[in-house]
């Protein structure tokens, strides 16, 4: 996978993550999955459409997820509170949607559809045709995953173009 | 939260009516939590691009903040379909997307600014303040505190 495709992602994460919870964010981990994705806590997915296709996915522990939310809402917000995942999803929106605005404004042209939270039935989908890199961040509150699988296909077609002969 | 001066409308003194757009709840939540604390009102929610153009005739708000990217239809769209019918709308995009392709052909479509995710409240504040003052709606707050 290209790492300039992904380097605005843990920009956005690190800069997101920073502001939102006033305390700076480490990567931990940096690695490659093969097989089937394996949720971590509370997961948003984003899908693209365009030159770039593919997906994010962002995995939150408990307690980040449960920190997140009541930092959003203004207020302590229980982890079983439905508010929760929502949180999660609008964290995604954020992450990602910085993200592709740089990838946008670099000449990537795609198209990202609206987060939505992961639900049982898709997590094992989610990793079973594609290579993903994982960032995992640490924060005072707990881990942070974005499990990212995307593809540029652009360069593909190009490579697909017919070629003269003879 | 911080409190900023009130925004009146200059016709009536009353708090400026707005309708928020925007698929998600939270992200709804959070910006009728700031234009509280704006001293505005919510005039109506919705949650994609199709029910906001029922939901701005319905209620003719002061100002709409937009989301870009929902379900079913997007902010873009619906900005255009809204100017069309209504060329006095104004309408300020917030969104997490901000690219300049994007931008763009929301001001093309009648789009009066644009705010990028996470909002700060500060600049949100005085988008708003700028549109509004900008058509006369507002008797334009700031400059009553700078005399």
């Amino acid at each position: 996978m290209r790492m300039d495709l992904i380097q605005p992602f843990i920009g956005s994460l690190d800069a997101v993550l920073s502001e939102m919870m006033r305390a700076p964010a480490t990567i931990a981990d940096l690695a490659m999955e093969e097989a089937g994705y394996r949720r971590k806590g509370t997961a948003a997915v984003v899908l693209f459409r365009g030159q770039i296709e593919g997906r994010i996915i962002l995995d939150m522990d408990p307690a980040a997820a449960t920190y997140i939310a009541s930092l959003l809402a203004d207020s302590e917000v229980d982890p079983s509170d439905p508010i929760v995942p929502e949180a999660v999803c609008e964290l995604a929106n954020m992450v990602i949607g910085n993200a592709v605005t740089q990838l946008n404004d670099r000449g990537f042209q795609f198209k990202v559809l609206p987060p939505s939270l992961l639900k049982e039935e898709q997590v094992e989908k989610a990793g079973e045709d594609s290579e993903a890199t994982i960032l995992c961040f640490e924060t005072r509150q707990g881990s942070v995953h974005l499990n990212i699988a995307m593809r540029y296909l652009a360069r593909r077609s190009h490579e697909r173009a017919p070629v003269a002969v003879g | 939260m911080k409190q900023f001066e009130p925004l009146t409308r200059k016709s009536d003194s009353q708090p400026v009516r707005y309708l928020v757009v925007d698929d998600s709840v939270f992200a709804r939540k959070s910006l009728a939590r700031l234009i509280e604390s704006f001293g505005g009102q919510i005039a109506g929610e919705a949650g994609d691009g199709v029910s906001a153009i029922a939901e701005y005739a319905r209620v003719k708000p002061d100002i709409v903040l937009m989301d870009i990217t929902m379900p079913q239809m997007e902010g873009i769209e619906a900005v255009e379909r809204i100017v069309q019918e209504h060329p006095e709308a104004r309408i300020v995009m917030v969104s997490s997307v901000g690219y300049q392709d994007n931008i763009l052909a929301a001001l093309q479509k009648g789009a009066r600014h644009f705010v990028q995710k996470p909002v700060k409240p500060d600049a949100l504040y005085e988008i708003i303040r700028y549109v509004l003052n900008d058509d006369g709606v507002t008797a334009g707050a700031g400059e009553e505190h700078a005399r």
